[in-house]
Parts: C-alpha cells; structure tokens; sequence
C-alpha cells in the first residue's frame, strides 16, 4: 500500500515537473497532449472498448471548443465554468447521435459519425448561428492568467490546469472501467450475441458509453480552445477525427495509457515528419504509421506490455466478431 | 517603484535611443551574421496551392543571400506547415518565436491562421509582417501595431470601384449583391468608402446571399426589377459563375464590377460562360504571369530570370509566385532601412515607412507606401476588362 502512494507521488510529481522545467512553447505542446489524451480517452471509451468504431469525435472536441469560447465572450462566465457544461452539451449531443447510429454497426456507424465530423465546421460557419459562433471569423478566447498569488506564467497555469482536468477523468474513467460499465461494454464489443442472451441491453450500454464518450472529447476541446486561445470551423476540419482516431490506434485502443501515447503521436509526428522531408510531410507521416501498426499491432501501450513481437499475429477465429473493427489490434487488459 | 526620476531616465533614454546602436540582446533573432525569420504556410492539405507562396519566399531569401544578404547578414527564413489549421499556426509560430527564435514572422497565410496568432503577436511586440490575406483587419494599426497587412483589401478594392464610378458614371444606379459575411460587407464598407456621400443617392438596393443558398437566381431577379445599371458584385466563385451565367440568361447587361476573389479563368468564367462575362470588370494590382502583353516587360523579365534560377521547373504561369516574389522583396526593402538596428521595434518602425516602393511585378504606377498611419500597404489597382478570351486593362491605376 505504501509503495503504491509513493508511485503515485511520483507519477504526479513527473507530470507536474515539466511545468517549471520546460519553456512556453514546450509546455504548449504538452497542454495539447494533456487535451488530446482526454479526447482520445473519450474515443476509446466508444471504440477501443465499446468496440463501435467512431469517425466522428472531431466534431464533439469542436463542439465544446465552441462552448467554451462561446460561453466566455458572450456570457462572461469564468473558463473552469465552462468546462462542465461544455462535457455536458455534448453528452447530450452523444446520446441524441448515439441513439439510432448505434443501432448501426461497424462501417456503417463508422460512416455516420464520419459524416457528423465533415457537417459540423459547415454548420459552424452557418448564418443562423453567426451571432455566437462568428462564422468563418473564429471567436478569440482570451485565456486565464493563474490566479492572483499564484507565481506561474500563464503558459505555466494552463498547463497545470489542463493536466489537474486530465487527472480527474483519467482517475473516473479507471473507475468507471472497472466496474459492471466495463465488463458490459466489453462483452457487447466481443460478442454482442452472447451479450445480449446474457441480459445486457446492449442498445443503452452502447448509448450510454457514446454519451460518456462525447463528454469527455468535449472537455477535451474545451482545454484545446483555452490552450490555443482561438476557435474557428478550420480548427476541426474532418482531419482531426481521423488524427484522434490514428492516436487512438497506435496508441492502444483499449489502454488508458495508450490515450496518452497517442496524442503525443498526434502532436508531434507530424512536426517530426516535417523535419525528415519537407516537401511530402505526408508520405513520413503514413510511413511512420504504417511501421507503428506493423510492429505493435495492439498499439505502443500494447507493445511495451508484450514486448515488441513482430508483425500482427494471424487472427484467431475467436476474435472474429462483425463488431469489432479492427481484429487482433484491439487489446484488452 | 515608478516615480518622477524614472520617468525622467525613460524618457531621457527614449530620446537618445536613435544615437545608440542597438545591443545584440535587443534583438532576438538577429546575429552579426544573420537574420531569422519565420513563416507559417499550408504546405500541406487541401489548401496547399498557396504553399508556392512560401516556396517563392524562400526563394527571394536564397537570391538575395547570393548577392551577400542584406547589410552584410544573410538571411535564415524557416517556414513551417500549418495546414490552414488554427490550432497548428499557433503551435507552429509559438515555435518559431520561442524555440527558433526568430526575429519576427513574415507572410503567415490565411485569414484564420493569422487571426489565432493576432493578439499573441502584439502581445509580445513580434512583428507579425505583411500577412498574406484580404481582410481589411491587418491595418489596424491603432489597436493592432505590431500587424501588417500587404495586398489591397477587400474594402480597398471596393472603394477604387466607388471612385472610378463617381468618375466615370456618376448617375449611376448601383445594384449590390453581396454574401453575408465579413468578407462580403467589407465592399459594402469599401463602397461607401469610394462613394462617400454620393452611397445613398447612388447605391439603390443591397441585396445578399447566404452560402448555403442553392443558387442566387432570385436574388439576380430582383436586383434586375430594381432598373440599376451597374452591379458589383462580392461572391465566392461558385455564386460569382452563377450570378456571371444568370444575369446573361435574363437578358440583363449592367456594368458588372466582380471581386478579384473570383476572377479566374478555370474557377469562375469558364463555369460561366466566357462569353456570358465578356465586359465583367475587376482590380488588378499584379502582372499576370500569362498575360503576353508583359513578354518584354522588365519587370516580369527579371521574375522569370529569378525563377529559372531559383525555382527551376515550378510553374511559371502560377501568380502565387509573382506575389511571392513581390511581398518578399517588400520584406527585403524594410530589412535594408533597418540599417544596423534590427531590433524588433525599428523593422516595424521601418515596414511602415517604405514611400513609393517600386516592384517589378506589380502593375505599373502602382507603388508600395506605409506611413504610422497606414497599415495598408499597397492602396492602388488598375481595373482590367474581360473581353471575352483575356483580361485587357483599362483605364489609369486608382487609389484608394
């Protein structure tokens, strides 16, 4: 017992270092992980666990981007205001869409939400909601300084803030997933058959789980938009769905710490692949992907549990459900 | 503490500030060799046709180092990709500032990306030169000092149309037809700019679209029922082709003043109907790089020679790579002003002192001037003609 409250000082203690050993724009770069970490938390909950592949989480970071920024400039609540009804929102969004798309299944849902993620920065650029979202201009979010008596910077603040949020809902999705939430999620994503003969109503575990999903990607956004402090329909192009799914994947779809490690793949595989070849970032950058899921088939977090072992071992018949989407790749703990 | 003998030192040290030349740690990014620069640009994604702009960039800085850099400094310009994203233009510039340690950022692409970083710039007191958008914003010097803009406006396009109607056809009935946006209403703006007090007497009916309107077909309609005989109209491509293909379907011949936004040959006209827009007027403040009447022009001579040399094989019918060209030489002109103090605060003092800059790929007259209280710096476009195959300019070069 003792040791296990020493590891955990010392895990906080590694997360809290950087704040006074790093400058500005590294602490940035971790702010951002800390808020992709969240969203990609959110997409594994639905797809990593729940076995439903979503496309579309892009549009629930951007929803509670938008809440936040909207909620500041036009009803000057307070930023950690915000971030509560911001998950909220978009819990409610979840479970709306969730409700008939998860009766869809694989591909199928996978379209459906993609489709949600191409929609949503055209309806942010729409007219009738011009007067809060600003259209094509963006809305500028003025980010907080650290409380007064506090000696940080505000790069410093953010980033502490940002990694406390984090924290919390690494902490209650742990919880949650260890509990009869999980083990229903988990026999829906294995074999929802089975999981259905044995009384699980696997329609409300899945909205459910996609609801809790959509609001922790919407936090996740709602950190985004204090961290870069603009929020603009360009910012969630239906390029960012497919990045927190990407981060999702090689980090481990069904590990908490492989939310982590994806989005720090996220955030700086695509700089690192600039730095390799400037002209086609983009050939680096799917090499380098293609090479991540050929070597650690159940992701990074996968790999350092196992070991590297080569090449994604042939699917056993067991594993071939129609629910789930991404055959031996997908881990469980 | 701030008392009377502070203030006296401040101000007696801001007065002597010209004599003294400035220390190496007053300005970041600068060595007794070099010049850092920084730029973001979407070299990827689906707005990565403008990625020739920055490529062009870079190119000038590579002539301009063989010909022994500026004031004896060579010049470093880093450009990073932003893919359009917000998001990632803070990131990307954050870098530059904070790691790179550039002295400031030139040429950052897309009305958004540069919005992201407007007030982190000026907050900090970095140079945020020459973007590369047409937002009127970047001229506002008064809140926004550290900002500049480069190509004429939205607003300032429309006021040159306003003025050359005053001029030209004063009785003239104004239809307008714009979409409902900033980018829209900033001609609106720019008319009543060009049109003064004449707007309300002028200017008979004001009518927008939305984009996501299927087609403007009504709006044609009614502009038609009012009798005007001039329309301008500020459309994006798309409803730019239809407003072009409609008013020719309803056998209506306004004098039509088209937003150099959706001028294109490939985008707007042809769609159109080349013949459907023949008469179509629009500004022009570049040579273009296919028109012939340039082929000895000496000016666009010396673009093509740079590009032979420094862009071999790019695409030279690509006028992304003559408004490189342009705005970098622009940049070169500040830096060389600066002389020996690099410092941040004397390249924006500098960048808003050019008087009658002349670059080679702008459309002759047209001059690059900035002052404390211009933030704009080119103010001046010729208005061209379609005639049915070609632009054909017309007319002198008007200010806004």
């Amino acid at each position: 017992m003792a040791a296990r409250t020493a590891a955990v000082v010392l895990g906080v203690l590694v997360l809290v270092a950087p704040a006074f050993l790093l400058s500005g724009y590294n602490l940035f770069q971790l702010t951002m992980v800390a808020a992709y970490a969240v969203a990609i938390l959110g997409l594994a909950i639905v797809t990593g666990y729940t076995g439903q592949v979503s496309l579309g989480h892009g549009a629930f970071y951007a929803i509670g981007a938008y809440v936040t920024a909207i909620l500041m400039t036009d009803f000057a609540l307070p930023y950690w205001a915000t971030l509560p009804i911001a998950g909220v929102i978009c819990a409610g969004v979840g479970f709306a869409i969730g409700f008939p798309a998860l009766r869809l299944t694989g591909p199928y849902l996978a379209l459906v939400t993609f489709a949600l993620a191409v929609a949503v920065p055209q309806m942010l650029r729409a007219k009738a909601l011009e007067a809060w979202t600003g259209g094509v201009q963006g809305i500028v979010v003025t980010a907080p300084d650290a409380p007064a008596g506090l000696r940080l910077s505000q790069d410093q603040f953010l980033y502490l803030f940002t990694l406390a949020v984090a924290l919390l809902l690494f902490g209650l999705a742990r919880n949650m997933l260890r509990g009869r939430m999980w083990r229903a999620m988990v026999a829906i994503r294995d074999q929802p058959l089975a999981a259905e003969a044995a009384g699980i109503d696997v329609a409300r575990v899945k909205t459910r789980a996609f609801a809790v999903s959509a609001l922790f990607t919407g936090v996740a956004g709602s950190l985004g938009a204090l961290a870069v402090q603009f929020v603009a329909p360009d910012s969630f192009s239906a390029e960012l769905s497919i990045a927190l799914f990407v981060g999702l994947v090689v980090g481990g779809a069904g590990s908490l710490p492989g939310a982590v490690i994806g989005a720090a793949f996220v955030q700086f595989v695509p700089n690192i692949a600039q730095q390799v070849d400037k002209s086609a970032p983009g050939v680096v950058y799917g090499m380098l992907l293609v090479a991540a899921l050929y070597f650690m088939p159940a992701g990074v977090a996968g790999a350092l549990r196992n070991g590297l072992r080569g090449p994604a071992p042939r699917r056993s018949a067991a594993t071939k459900s129609t629910t789930k989407p991404q055959g031996g790749t997908i881990h469980v703990e | 503490m701030l008392n009377r003998r502070t203030l006296l030192t401040a101000a007696a040290a801001t007065v002597a500030a010209p004599a003294i030349i400035a220390r190496a740690e007053d300005m970041p990014g600068v060595t007794a060799t070099e010049i850092k620069i920084g730029n973001t640009n979407p070299h990827s994604g689906p707005a990565s046709a403008y990625g020739a702009i920055a490529n062009a960039d870079a190119a000038y800085f590579r002539m301009v180092n063989d010909q022994g850099g500026i004031n004896g400094r060579r010049i470093n310009f880093i450009s990073y990709d932003d893919g359009y994203s917000p998001p990632r233009t803070v990131q990307q510039t954050r870098r530059l500032v904070e790691q790179d340690g550039v002295a400031f950022i030139f040429n950052g692409l897309g009305t958004p990306c540069q919005t992201a970083v407007h007030a982190y710039m000026n907050s900090h007191k970095i140079p945020q030169l020459f973007v590369a958008t047409g937002a009127d914003k970047w001229g506002d010097y008064a809140h926004f000092p550290w900002t500049m803009g480069w190509q004429p406006s939205y607003r300032t396009e429309a006021a040159i149309y306003g003025k050359y109607l005053l001029k030209a056809k004063p009785d003239a009935k104004v239809a307008v037809l714009y979409q409902n946006d900033d980018f829209g209403k900033d001609y609106l703006i720019g008319l009543k700019d060009g049109l003064g007090e004449h707007y309300g007497k002028m200017v008979i009916k004001e009518v927008s679209y939305e984009t996501t309107d299927p087609t403007i077909d009504s709006q044609a309609v009614t502009l038609q029922g009012t009798g005007a005989d001039v329309l301008v109209t500020a459309a994006t491509p798309k409803w730019a082709a239809q407003t072009i293909r409609k008013i020719a379907e309803l056998n209506w011949h306004p004098l039509h003043f088209m937003t150099n936004v959706s001028v294109s040959v490939g985008a707007v006209l042809k769609p159109a109907g080349e013949a459907n827009a023949t008469g179509l007027i629009t500004g022009a403040y570049q040579k273009d790089a296919t028109d012939p009447q340039w082929a000895n022009d000496a000016g666009m001579k010396e673009w093509l020679a740079f590009m032979r040399k420094y862009m071999p094989g790019a695409d030279i019918t690509d006028n992304n790579h003559t408004y490189g060209f342009g705005v970098s030489m622009t940049m070169a002109q500040v830096l060389k002003q600066c002389g020996p103090d690099l410092s941040r605060a004397n390249i924006m003092k500098q960048a808003a002192s050019l008087k009658d800059l002349e670059i080679p790929v702008l459309l002759p007259g047209i001059r690059v001037n900035t002052s404390s209280t211009n933030f704009h710096p080119i103010r001046a476009m010729q208005l061209q003609r379609w005639s049915g195959k070609g632009w054909v300019l017309f007319g002198e070069v008007i200010s806004a």
